[in-house]
């Protein structure tokens, strides 16, 4: 299905979770100062692995940077 | 306020923020660093005890976590909502920030132009009052109106960081006079955010009252940051020393600081004898 992933579309397979945007974009596992937001609400690290993704969904993957 | 009054201001006094007791009254912020080696070595050099961050997409070919870095200097973050125009996008962040950082403190920028950087007071206080609503400690980056300070305060945020000048312009304190009436109504620590150029300013904005300093582009864009970073906490040191000791008040005139009394004549005769 097609979702896009900070703002680039992005394919991927149907029952996909927001655990699967963060393998697809390589994260390591346990990285530090990582949130997402689905569809503009904040999914919490404890529930991205049951947190499906609907066709067309949006996914804000964010890090921490130097700002401020 | 009376400049000859003496404040209860000592140096070592420890800064109560949302029941946190730091001894650093320089907050660093982490914008402008031109490498992380010289963040963490401006962050020991200034003593800082909390240090900003943003959030950004994740940038997949990014190397090293600024986290990691702060970690090992042993500073605590302080996330802010930095690029947010909106109260909506700022309680946003503010959420991503809780979840990234396992921290409810958020220093709270909502800006309204995109030239001076200047806060947008409507959505700020409207952002504030929501985070404070969902458990947040706001720190909100906010502008020099005593009014709009107050109406901070009043919603439940933690401090006020005032501008002293548009972020990144090093003017300094452009409005001393407004910060002073914020800071003598303020029940808050009052946090001068914004505009520091140099050591001087820091200084000049600790002698006024603020209770700390935040700088960021002063000492990460300075020719020699890591220098710049001990003259600053100097400074903000200095200007405390200063505000405790309490200074002399302003004279129209001068005062002489030698005695009249006692002082040879050399214009007048000996006795005639």
């Amino acid at each position: 299905m097609r979702i896009v992933v900070n703002g680039e579309p992005r394919m991927i397979e149907g029952g996909a979770t927001v655990q699967s945007v963060i393998e697809l974009l390589d994260v390591a596992p346990g990285a530090r100062g990582v949130a997402v937001a689905l569809d503009g609400e904040v999914v919490a690290r404890s529930a991205w692995e049951r947190t499906e993704l609907r066709e067309g969904a949006s996914v804000e993957v964010v890090a921490a940077i130097q700002g401020g | 306020m009376d400049e000859s009054s003496v404040p209860e201001h000592a140096v070592e006094d420890p800064l109560l923020i949302g029941g946190r007791q730091l001894r650093s009254r320089l907050i660093l912020g982490t914008g402008g660093f031109a490498n992380h080696e010289l963040l963490a070595a401006a962050c020991r050099v200034a003593g800082a005890e909390l240090c900003t961050v943003a959030l950004r997409r994740l940038d997949p070919a990014a190397r090293g976590s600024i986290l990691d870095v702060l970690d090992d200097v042993g500073v605590e973050v302080l996330p802010n909502t930095a690029g947010c125009y909106t109260a909506r996008d700022a309680v946003t962040t503010a959420r991503l920030a809780r979840e990234a950082f396992s921290t409810d403190w958020i220093k709270l920028e909502v800006i309204g132009d995109d030239r001076t950087l200047m806060p947008d007071a409507v959505e700020l206080l409207a952002a504030a009052e929501q985070l404070v609503d969902e458990g947040f400690t706001v720190l909100p980056y906010t502008t020099d109106d005593p009014v709009l300070a107050r109406r901070l305060e009043d919603a439940g945020c933690a401090a006020v960081m005032p501008l002293g000048s548009p972020i990144g312009s090093g003017m300094g304190l452009c409005n001393p006079y407004n910060l002073s009436i914020i800071i003598e109504r303020a029940g808050v620590p009052v946090i001068l955010d914004a505009g520091v150029g140099t050591a001087s300013d820091a200084a000049l904005a600790m002698e006024l009252g603020c209770d700390a300093v935040l700088c960021a582009s002063a000492i990460s864009r300075a020719h020699d940051p890591v220098s710049m970073a001990e003259a600053v906490a100097l400074g903000v040191r200095a200007g405390r020393l200063a505000l405790g000791a309490g200074r002399i008040p302003r004279r129209r005139y001068a005062q002489a600081s030698t005695p009249q009394e006692g002082r040879p004549a050399f214009d007048v005769q000996g006795l005639a004898l």
